[in-house]
C-alpha cells in the first residue's frame, strides 16, 4: 500500500475510534489499538506509541472545557500524578521487555474489563470524613465548587494511590488513557463525588500518557508517519463524539459497543495466544 | 501553611488555556509536516507490520529539532508530537510556579517530583 492510501485509511479508522471512544467514555485508545493491529496489521509496539500520542491530544484538547467548570480537584489530581507517572515509567519498561504477543493478551483482558466497567452505573459510597492522610494533604473540596458549596471528604488515599500506579502501568503498556481505572480509584476507593472523579481523571490522563510517550519516543517506538493520522483522526473524532453525546441514546450505544469491545478483546487474546501476527 | 490563598479557579482556567494552546500548536506542526511528507513520499510503499525502531534522529529532543529544521516532513511531525508530549509537562511546571508563589511547599514538592519523573521519561537514562 502507498503511504498516501495508508495515511487516509488510518486517519478514517482513527476518526471512527475517536468518535466511539468519546461516546462510550472509554477514550480512543482502547479502540484504535485493536483497529491498527487487527484490521491494518500494524505491529502492536507502533500501535501503542501512536495511540499514546492521541491520548495526550484528546485529553489536553478537552481540558479547557472541563477545567472551566471547576469540578477538577487540583490537589487530588496533582498528588496522584506521582503514582500515575511512576506507573507509566514502569509500564514503559514492561512494554519494552514483554513480547508483543503477551502485550496483546494483556490488552485483550483490560479491554474486556473496561467494557464491563463502562456499563455499570456509578454507585459510590461517599466518604463521611477525610482520613488523616487526606487532611494532611488538604485533599477535600466543595461541590458545587464555590465558597458556599457543600464540603466533601476524601478517604482511602493509600489504596487510591496504589490503583493509580496500576492505571499508569496500563496506560503506557497498552497505549490507553485508562480513565476507567482512574475513575474507579477516585470514585469507589477515595469516595470523591462522581462529577469530580470523571473530570479529575481526565485532567490526569494527559500527564500520565506524556510519561509513557516520553519513554516510547526515546526508545524509537513512535513513528511519525503512523502517529500523524492516528493523532489527527482520534482528535477530530473525539470532538465529534463529544458533540453527539448530548443527543445520543448513550445507554443503548454503550451496550452495543460493549459487545463490539468484547469481540475485539477475544480476537486480541486469541491472536496473542496462538502466535498470530499482532 | 500558605500565606496567601491560591486562587484555584483562576489557576485552573489558565491551565486549561495552556493545554489547549499546546494542542493547537502541536496539531498545526503535525499538519504542516504531514503535507510535506505526503507531498514528497506519498507514492512510496509502506508497511508497519514489522517493527524496526526509529532512527536516532527521530528519538531525542535535540536531534528531532535538528531534523525538523532541515525541512524533513517526518522531522516536522515528530517535532509536533514532541510539543504535544511537552504540553502536559508545561502544565505541571505552570502549577509548580503557582504553588511556589503562594509558598505552598507541600504541593511545590509534589509538582516538582512529577516534573522530575516526566523529564526522566523524556530524556531517558542515556
Amino acid at each position: 500500500m502507498t503511504l498516501l492510501a495508508f495515511t487516509a485509511l488510518i486517519a478514517l479508522g482513527s476518526f471512527v475510534a475517536g468518535t466511539v471512544g468519546a461516546l462510550t467514555g472509554l477514550g480512543g485508545g482502547v479502540i484504535v489499538v485493536p483497529l491498527l493491529t487487527l484490521a491494518l496489521g500494524v505491529d502492536i509496539r507502533y500501535a501503542v506509541g501512536a495511540s499514546l500520542v492521541s491520548v495526550i491530544a484528546t485529553s489536553s484538547g478537552a481540558a479547557a472545557a472541563y477545567l472551566r467548570d471547576g469540578y477538577v480537584n487540583l490537589r487530588v489530581g496533582l498528588f496522584l500524578e506521582i503514582a500515575t507517572t511512576l506507573g507509566a515509567l514502569a509500564g514503559g519498561a514492561l512494554g519494552v521487555w514483554l513480547s508483543p504477543d503477551r502485550v496483546a493478551v494483556i490488552f485483550g483482558i483490560v479491554l474486556a474489563v473496561s467494557a464491563v466497567l463502562s456499563l455499570r452505573a456509578p454507585a459510590r459510597v461517599a466518604a463521611s470524613a477525610s482520613d488523616r492522610l487526606a487532611v494532611l494533604l488538604r485533599l477535600g473540596g466543595r461541590l458545587p465548587p464555590v465558597a458556599g458549596g457543600d464540603a466533601y471528604a476524601v478517604r482511602g488515599v493509600p489504596g487510591g494511590f496504589a490503583l493509580m500506579f496500576g492505571a499508569g502501568v496500563a496506560s503506557s503498556l497498552l497505549g490507553i488513557g485508562s480513565g476507567a481505572i482512574k475513575v474507579l480509584a477516585l470514585d469507589r476507593v477515595m469516595g470523591l463525588p462522581f462529577k469530580v472523579s470523571t473530570t479529575t481523571s481526565n485532567f490526569m490522563i494527559g500527564v500520565t500518557a506524556a510519561a509513557g510517550a516520553g519513554v516510547y519516543l526515546n526508545r524509537g517506538y513512535i513513528d511519525p508517519a503512523l502517529a500523524m493520522p492516528v493523532m489527527l483522526g482520534v482528535l477530530a473524532g473525539s470532538f465529534l463524539g463529544a458533540r453527539l453525546l448530548a443527543q445520543a441514546p448513550v445507554a443503548r450505544l454503550r451496550l452495543v459497543f460493549a459487545v463490539v469491545l468484547w469481540l475485539l478483546a477475544a480476537q486480541m487474546i486469541y491472536n496473542g495466544l496462538t502466535d498470530h501476527h499482532v | 501553611m500558605s500565606k496567601t490563598a491560591l486562587d484555584e479557579a483562576r489557576l485552573e482556567r489558565r491551565l486549561g488555556a495552556l493545554l489547549r494552546a499546546g494542542v493547537l500548536a502541536a496539531a498545526t506542526l503535525v499538519l504542516i509536516g504531514a503535507a510535506l511528507l505526503l507531498w514528497q513520499h506519498g507514492g512510496e510503499r509502506v508497511s508497519f507490520a514489522h517493527f524496526s525502531g526509529e532512527p536516532r534522529a527521530l528519538r531525542h529532543p535535540l536531534a528531532i529539532a535538528a531534523d525538523a529544521a532541515s525541512g524533513s516532513g517526518r522531522g516536522l511531525i515528530q517535532l509536533g508530537l514532541l510539543l504535544l508530549i511537552a504540553t502536559p509537562v508545561a502544565r505541571v511546571a505552570f502549577a509548580a510556579v503557582a504553588f511556589w508563589r503562594v509558598r505552598d511547599r507541600l504541593y511545590l514538592g509534589v509538582t516538582l517530583w512529577v516534573l522530575a519523573v516526566l523529564a526522566f521519561s523524556l530524556l531517558g537514562t542515556r
